[in-house]
């Protein structure tokens, strides 16, 4: 079997009627599954609501936030929610430069989720600010005082780089789905017809139209990636700038940058599975294409082990007292469990990625990928929580584990993404029409190509005279080609 | 003058390319290969080739959006900082380049991406009142020519167009 056909990702005979039809289908008639999920998703924002109200009343200290615990899990989400925005950039804008057809199926609902996680992330720094209408001190807007935010401060940095992130973000997913609101323009009725009509901006389909997409697509492609690094360079300077033992860490931006990467790909397979399942996905969400996002997600956790690594021995070889005191804590202290889960789910599990049969086999690639994004997620709060437990000062140390009101909002903040997914992918396609078009365009053409050269290959050996002489022109095999 | 406008489906790319051809080596004498707009649901990689180098700025504008972005980010930050010099700066400059570098990159890229996309939608012709000339085949399988032609010409490049394997003719009145 040729190596076109053996890593094709799609059939490439799928008629092109037909992807619009089963896509526009899908959106229609999702599984019984879906709106479990959903009415899932609607009860844990119902939580989180509930707790937030809570909190409000009563104060931060109801979420268990006092010194010196001023933040603790709220921001651990918040960075957790950050990274997972990281994956629409690596496979949309990443893979998008690159070339790699293989992300054509799957790349929108990364977008999506690059523009929900950070919409989500957005919220904790609100909810942690404790006095939320205070909210618009860190916007920089001219006051009557003249009062300024701190340009300084990562906190300020993080309000623009989130809000730059966002806006880029969201105007990528949306230019990249205009030639697919147009096909829903055109094939569906009533309400939809209406807002997709609208939301294609009048997008015919010219050379004009589609040279200037291109063209906008990959200038936003290009502008993205060094945005969404500096994000969560940002995010980590949040807690490298300062001086707390474990947090003031030179390797913490790659680190950071290598974490969301990682989160966001477990996530993309989470994901990956469930529309699969809920859409009837079957024939566009590949297993083939599961396998190289497994592969991807493979390479990128060993990237995220080895900065792991780093950081523990440049923290024992360094000999500072309390960072080293803390790394020892981490391990066998009161945070050991969680210490030992994250080293289990984030470097373990990911070799079960390097087998072929669970790569194919979706329930296990549902399981191992929540598992990663469990071992992302207790990451994320091994940075924080142990540093404000056992800091410099010993007369401060105090354990937290969060509060039922801190985890009942941060268990509310699953289902807020959640839900504002499944809505997505009720609404928008899930999977590009006109990008799988193109893929399937493309793989015939190749497909075509390799067999006339294949057949161009046999004439030519037929026409050499027995026993391989050239041929009468003295050029061998060329009359055959 | 040209006062209709003609558009012609095609199967396929294969069947609109032979037109494209057969215009570019001068079959129908009054249409030039610039006036033929090819319509198609995906987009190919030689159309640039076939209907010739036509190129889109959109480049431009997005340098300038990013030198604005990084230019008005100074200006915003250090006009911000200077205007507060009540501030105890503990030593430190009152306009501090390096964390001033920081939001001068996010502002870069913040007006970089809107310029980008502004321009897209203004020179992509998105947003603005069109002609009816148009077929939902279009975005399933069929690719469209579209022409400009008087009223003296109209039956001889509607005859063209139906030697040449077209699917279907339409035609509006500019």
């Amino acid at each position: 079997m040729s190596q076109v056909i053996q890593d094709k990702v799609i059939d490439e005979k799928l008629e092109w009627s037909r992807i619009n039809a089963d896509v526009i289908a899908s959106m229609q008639n999702p599984r019984l599954a879906y709106w479990i999920t959903m009415a899932i998703c609607i009860l844990m924002v119902a939580v989180a609501v509930a707790a937030e109200v809570y909190q409000y009343k009563y104060g931060l200290g109801a979420g268990g936030l006092n010194n010196p615990h001023m933040w603790d899990m709220y921001i651990a989400t918040f960075v957790f929610w950050i990274g997972m925005s990281h994956a629409g950039t690596l496979l949309s804008a990443i893979l998008h430069i690159i070339h790699a057809q293989w992300r054509k199926p799957i790349y929108r609902f990364a977008e999506a989720m690059t523009t929900f996680s950070l919409m989500t992330a957005g919220i904790f720094p609100m909810i942690h600010l404790g006095r939320v209408w205070n909210l618009y001190w860190v916007l920089p807007y001219v006051s009557d005082r003249g009062i300024w935010p701190n340009f300084r401060s990562p906190l300020v940095w993080d309000a623009f780089a989130i809000s730059t992130y966002l806006s880029s973000s969201a105007l990528f997913l949306f230019i990249g789905m205009i030639p697919d609101m147009a096909i829903l323009r055109d094939h569906t009725t009533g309400w939809r017809k209406k807002l997709y009509g609208m939301l294609c901006l009048g997008w015919r389909g010219d050379d004009r139209q589609w040279r200037n997409f291109r063209r906008t697509y990959m200038l936003l492609a290009c502008f993205l990636i060094p945005l969404a690094i500096s994000v969560h360079s940002i995010v980590s300077s949040d807690f490298a700038m300062s001086i707390m033992p474990g947090w003031h860490v030179t390797t913490f931006p790659p680190y950071f940058v290598a974490g969301a990467l990682y989160s966001g790909c477990a996530a993309i397979m989470t994901l990956f599975v469930a529309l699969r399942y809920f859409f009837r996905m079957e024939e566009y969400m590949t297993l083939n294409i599961m396998e190289k996002t497994a592969k991807l997600t493979f390479a990128i956790a060993m990237v995220w082990t080895y900065l792991n690594l780093i950081e523990f021995s440049a923290t024992w070889y360094g000999h500072n007292i309390y960072d080293k005191e803390l790394l020892i804590d981490k391990a066998t202290g009161v945070y050991a469990p969680i210490f030992w889960t994250m080293i289990f789910s984030g470097m373990v599990v990911p070799f079960t990625l390097c087998f072929q049969k669970l790569r194919r086999h979706m329930p296990t690639m549902l399981v191992v990928s929540i598992l990663l994004n469990l071992g992302m997620y207790v990451e994320r709060w091994m940075i924080v929580a142990p540093t404000l437990a056992m800091s410099h000062s010993a007369h401060q140390w105090d354990i937290l584990f969060g509060t039922v009101i801190q985890w009942g909002i941060v268990f509310g903040s699953f289902g807020w993404f959640g839900l504002l997914f499944l809505i997505f992918v009720k609404l928008f396609p899930c999977v590009s029409m006109y990008e799988v078009k193109e893929l399937c365009f493309h793989l015939k053409h190749e497909i075509e190509e390799e067999e006339r050269e294949k057949q161009h290959a046999i004439k030519a050996d037929t026409k050499v005279p027995a026993g391989g002489g050239a041929s009468p022109a003295g050029n061998p095999g060329l009359e055959g080609a | 003058m040209s006062n209709h406008r003609l558009l012609a489906m095609f199967k396929d790319f294969d069947d609109a390319f032979e037109v494209v051809d057969k215009i570019k080596g001068k079959a129908l004498s009054t249409v030039h290969i610039d006036d033929v707009t090819m319509m198609s649901p995906i987009e190919h990689p030689q159309i640039d080739e076939k209907l010739g180098n036509r190129p889109s700025n959109i480049g431009y504008f997005t340098l300038m959006g990013a030198i604005f972005g990084v230019s008005f980010g100074f200006v915003f930050l250090s006009a911000a900082q200077a205007s507060f010099l009540v501030q105890p700066q503990g030593g430190k400059p009152v306009i501090p380049l390096p964390t001033n570098f920081v939001l001068m990159y996010e502002m870069l890229i913040f007006f970089a991406v809107w310029t980008t996309v502004i321009t897209f939608l203004g020179m992509s012709g998105l947003l603005s009142r069109r002609g009816t000339l148009y077929s939902e085949k279009l975005t399933v399988d069929e690719i469209g020519l579209v022409v400009e032609v008087s009223d003296t010409e109209l039956e001889s490049v509607k005859d063209f167009f139906k030697e040449n394997q077209a699917l279907e003719i339409r035609e509006e009145k500019v």
